[in-house]
């Protein structure tokens, strides 16, 4: 299994990257690490006529941070957001997610950026973008802007990105105060996508009460889902069983699923109220500094 | 276009079209065959290859992506008649049946004892949930990676670049 042919370019820096997506608009598709794209081109689903690997491009990877906000720059392998292990305590979902995502030998090649245009429905880290309020930086040869997350997902593997811009970075905010989260996955085995993908992230207030709340849910709609009347539900409130139980009511009512070979429509509704659910306990258990 | 890697310490070069897989670059291109292609759809495992000393899925990759880099390969474990104490551990543990996913399992395991020379079983199993065995012998495949751990693993091929090191 082959692609169909392409051109093929490795430029060496962001701008002669930014004038070929210029250029060619359309015709251009952008290669990261390849692990999505390379599939789809073997399947000749993309058919591209340029392919830019933006692969040796320096500076477009790694993690860092900048007044209250985490940057993990597009290139960022998922591998190295698992090893990002100072980010416990403040960033729980991310170093809960990034070793869920599919196996350690695309973990080594996969990218942050690259998972994140591609759109899939079932993409892990939609969900928890999501749930964090994270932002891209989306550039062009002539502007940069910056595309929140809840604004990205057009459909099933579609986004609001136009051909000739190329993401550089995700950013998100940094918690103020005490902060908790997890990712709850099921999946058949390891390697596949999820039944159903649960991004919780809490912030708590100086009262104990709930300050933030973030939800977000993949494989169950089309496209990842923020469950805003979940989160809309908590924030304020004192933390309970009770109003746990009814996030995770909302949230199962939010989500769009389809049955299909991983489950029916009622299995993977109640799977996101049980994930929200533990996912919100786990999240303030976290953020208090009890039991994680 | 002409794609130069570093094999197994030996620069080679040859021309390939912009979508040849790595994994066909290397079997056919280059001629080395120990890189199995099972499922050809990054599910199995049988095309693994350290890139600049991670292991990658050969067929997910683009023969392009790796120009300028060093790959290490199942021809590169033993050291002339030596054989690697991963090699030396999947004979005495008998840690293959039909061999199929062998190269791919002994890459994974050579890249994870660089990383962990001591790893746990748990640590074993994860560093290989991603390559299938289709003859289901994990139990031989994991007790292999724990003896090779033991025996000692000494790096034979050259050393390897930081991750980051894809500037061609």
């Amino acid at each position: 299994m082959f692609p169909a042919a392409f051109d093929y370019s490795a430029p060496a820096t962001l701008d002669e990257a930014l004038r070929l997506l210029h250029e060619r608009g359309e015709d251009a598709k952008v290669l990261a690490g390849g692990q999505s794209l390379i599939p789809l081109l073997k399947l000749r689903f993309a058919t591209p006529a340029l392919v830019v690997d933006i692969g040796r491009i320096e500076g477009l990877d790694g993690i860092g941070r900048d007044d209250g906000t985490l940057h993990i720059r597009a290139r960022t392998r998922h591998a190295d957001v698992e090893k990002a292990t100072e980010l416990r305590g403040s960033l729980d979902v991310l170093l809960d997610a990034a070793p869920q995502i599919s196996d350690p030998l695309i973990r080594n090649q996969g990218t942050v950026g690259g998972s994140l245009c591609h759109a899939d429905p079932a993409g892990d880290w939609g969900a928890v973008m999501l749930a964090l309020g994270a932002e891209l930086e989306a550039r062009t040869a002539t502007a940069s802007r910056r595309v929140p997350v809840t604004g990205l997902f057009d459909g099933p593997f579609a986004t609001t990105l136009r051909p000739e811009e190329l993401v550089t970075d995700v950013i998100i905010p940094m918690p103020t105060g005490l902060a908790g989260g997890t990712y709850l996955k099921l999946e058949r085995k390891v390697g596949d996508f999820a039944t159903v993908g649960v991004a919780v992230h809490v912030e708590l207030s100086g009262d104990g009460r709930i300050g933030r709340a973030g939800i977000g849910l993949c494989a169950v709609g089309p496209t990842s889902l923020k469950a805003t009347d979940a989160e809309k539900a908590l924030v304020g409130q004192e933390p309970s069983d009770g109003i746990i139980a009814e996030a995770a009511r909302l949230a199962a009512a939010h989500c769009q699923p389809v049955a299909d070979q991983r489950g029916s429509v009622e299995y993977k509704r109640d799977v996101v109220r049980v994930f929200v659910q533990r996912g919100l306990h786990t999240a303030i258990d976290r953020a208090r500094g009890g039991a994680a | 276009m002409n794609v130069n890697v570093t094999v197994n310490g030996a620069r080679r070069s040859a021309e390939a079209e912009p979508r040849t897989l790595l994994v066909d670059f290397i079997r056919t291109t280059l001629g080395l065959t120990g890189t199995h292609i099972g499922c050809d759809t990054s599910s199995c495992g049988a095309c693994t290859v350290l890139l600049d000393g991670r292991p990658v899925k050969s067929c997910t990759l683009l023969a392009a992506q790796a120009d300028g880099r060093n790959l290490s390969t199942v021809e590169g474990l033993a050291d002339g008649a030596t054989l690697h104490p991963v090699q030396e551990a999947f004979h005495t543990e008998h840690g293959l049946q039909c061999g199929f996913c062998t190269p791919g399992m002994m890459m994974v395991a050579a890249a994870l004892l660089e990383e962990n020379p001591n790893p746990s079983e748990e640590e074993v199993r994860w560093a290989i949930s991603g390559n299938i065995c289709r003859c289901t012998g994990y139990m031989n495949i994991v007790k292999a990676i724990r003896r090779a751990a033991e025996l000692g693993v000494e790096v034979h091929s050259e050393p390897v670049s930081a991750p980051a090191a894809g500037v061609a």
